[in-house]
């Protein structure tokens, strides 16, 4: 049972192709790393997700609904897919604690108390409890970051999408969020995670998708991926990421 | 010029031939000008940010409409468009109507200039409310969709309070404006501050100008100055801890 599912899916910008045919199933508890050159249509492919970027063709079917299709609810579908951006993006005139409560209160209509009780203890989980007070600017990118997931989370999503969650940060804090993530991943929700961090798709990513001018070449697991790798591309894509220059 | 009188006291002499006092006359020349000014204000924001919001739709048409309005309420002089609404307009509208905003309709110049400078002054908000939100990082929009906010309640919740704050400067700059703007409201009989400084400096006291206009000038400087005292004093309340304007 997969819990996303692309069906040559296709998308233009204009008369650029960026998604290119892309079929990709992903099962529910699944954890999925793509990878890939920049540009090659990663950020692309996690959004049409949840229709952050509509599709130009074919069908994509999230939670036994298809994201395509305009009769199906967007908002409700979004509130069940949680995702984490590159820039945090956080509300930067809300405090730690209300940018969390937000969309729980606006869109789960829960209680106040019961919104901030849930946020405390995810804060709590991604060690920042004694930031819920603060503002997003008075915090540094790695804690940001983690606000940014506990956000998401809040909302007690069924999948949990990153787009290059750690690309952002200074060297020194990208551990930090990458064990948050990585404890998210063994507590068994769904995650597509682009990013280019291989020890994590080494630890805890059940597969690894290559993509390449927005074509998906490479479908493997860690293990299978990092030491034999089938296509030149992802061989010179690899000695790219994994050499010491990098 | 040798010979001028000087008297700075000449507005609290009594109006000739009755027990009123030129002073008085100003305090409420003033009241309706802060009358005018204000309500015409409240118009302006909440329209403006209406109209400054439509325009940063996905919606081509929504957006469209909302330009149009812009456009046409920007660059029309405004003493034109009060004249419009006052002169023009009754006679355009059916008989019984156009009668009843000449007539019966309480203070008509006054609610005229209300409305008039109102919807004028919302179009120049329009446009810094739609600059501030289009200055908001591209990503903020998509934070709240993608927590399944609806587009409303992400402008709501997310894009709004932080393009107000954005705006705030440029917004303190249009609320002295209108005070300033407001003067015009004399053209279509509204008895505020300079409709009564003509009549004072006209009619009555043409001897002594120079202090009259004096006094009012001063009195609108006060203004003004009241006016950007009170939005910096918003300004401070609603700033962002840690958060330096402009950046990310
Ligand atoms: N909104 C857009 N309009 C036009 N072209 C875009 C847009 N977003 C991305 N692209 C282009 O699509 C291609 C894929 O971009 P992206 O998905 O961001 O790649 P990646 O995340 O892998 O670096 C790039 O060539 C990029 O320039
Ligand atoms: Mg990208």
């Amino acid at each position: 049972m997969s819990i996303i599912r692309f069906v040559n899916v296709n998308k233009w910008f204009k008369q650029l192709h960026v998604l290119k045919n892309v079929s990709l199933e992903i099962a529910q508890g699944e954890v999925v790393v793509v990878c890939g050159p920049s540009g090659s249509g990663k950020s692309t492919l996690i959004r049409t997700v949840n229709q952050l970027e509509p599709i130009s063709d074919g069908e994509i079917w999230v939670i036994d609904q298809n994201v395509a299709d305009h009769r199906t609810d967007i908002n409700a579908l979004r509130a069940d897919v949680g995702f984490v951006f590159q820039h945090f993006n956080l509300y930067p005139h809300l405090s730690v604690l209300d940018n969390i409560t937000l969309a729980p209160i606006k869109v789960r209509k829960q209680s106040r108390e019961a919104a901030e009780q849930k946020a405390v203890q995810l804060l709590e989980r991604v060690g920042l409890a004694h930031k819920k007070d603060a503002f997003p600017s008075q915090l540094s990118g790695g804690q940001q970051q983690r606000v940014a997931i506990a956000r998401g989370l809040a909302m007690e999503p069924k999948i949990m999408l990153f787009d290059e969650p750690t690309s952002a940060l200074d060297p020194e804090m990208i551990g930090e969020v990458l064990q948050v993530m990585k404890d998210l991943a063994l507590s068994g929700i769904t995650m597509m995670v682009v990013t280019h961090e291989m020890g994590f798709a080494r630890e805890v990513a059940h597969r690894v998708v290559f993509l390449d001018h927005g074509e998906v070449l490479e479908q493997a697991t860690p293990a299978e991926f990092f030491s034999a790798p089938k296509t030149d591309r992802a061989k010179q894509f690899l000695k790219q990421i994994l050499s010491p220059m990098h | 010029m040798s010979q001028y009188q000087w008297d700075w006291l000449v507005i609290f002499e009594n109006v000739t031939d009755t027990d009123e006092f030129y002073y008085q006359w100003l305090i409420s020349g003033l009241g309706w000008t802060l009358l005018i000014a204000l309500s015409a204000w409240v118009i302006a924001l909440i329209l403006g940010t209406i109209i400054g919001t439509a325009r940063t739709l996905p919606n081509k048409f929504v957006a469209g409409i909302a330009t149009a309005y812009v456009e046409l309420f920007r660059n029309i002089p405004l003493i034109v468009q009060l004249f419009m609404w006052f002169f023009v307009l009754p006679e355009m509208v059916p008989t019984n109507i156009g009668n009843w905003m000449k007539q019966d309709m309480p203070h008509p110049g006054i609610i005229t200039s209300i409305i008039g400078l109102g919807l004028f002054t919302a179009a120049r908000v329009a446009e810094q409310i739609r600059t501030g939100i289009l200055a908001l990082p591209r990503g903020q929009k998509n934070a709240g969709l993608a927590l399944g906010l609806t587009l409303a309640q992400t402008y709501r919740h997310v894009l709004l309070p932080m393009a107000f704050r954005v705006v705030i400067p440029p917004l303190t700059s249009e609320f002295m404006s209108i005070f300033k703007n407001s003067a015009v409201a004399y053209s279509i009989t509204a008895t505020e501050l300079f409709f009564q400084m003509k009549q004072i400096t006209g009619d009555y006291k043409p001897a002594n100008q120079i202090e009259v206009v004096t006094i009012v000038g001063l009195i609108y400087i006060l203004v003004a100055f009241s006016a950007n005292r009170i939005m910096t004093f918003i300004e401070r309340r609603v700033q962002v801890p840690g958060y330096i304007s402009g950046g990310k």
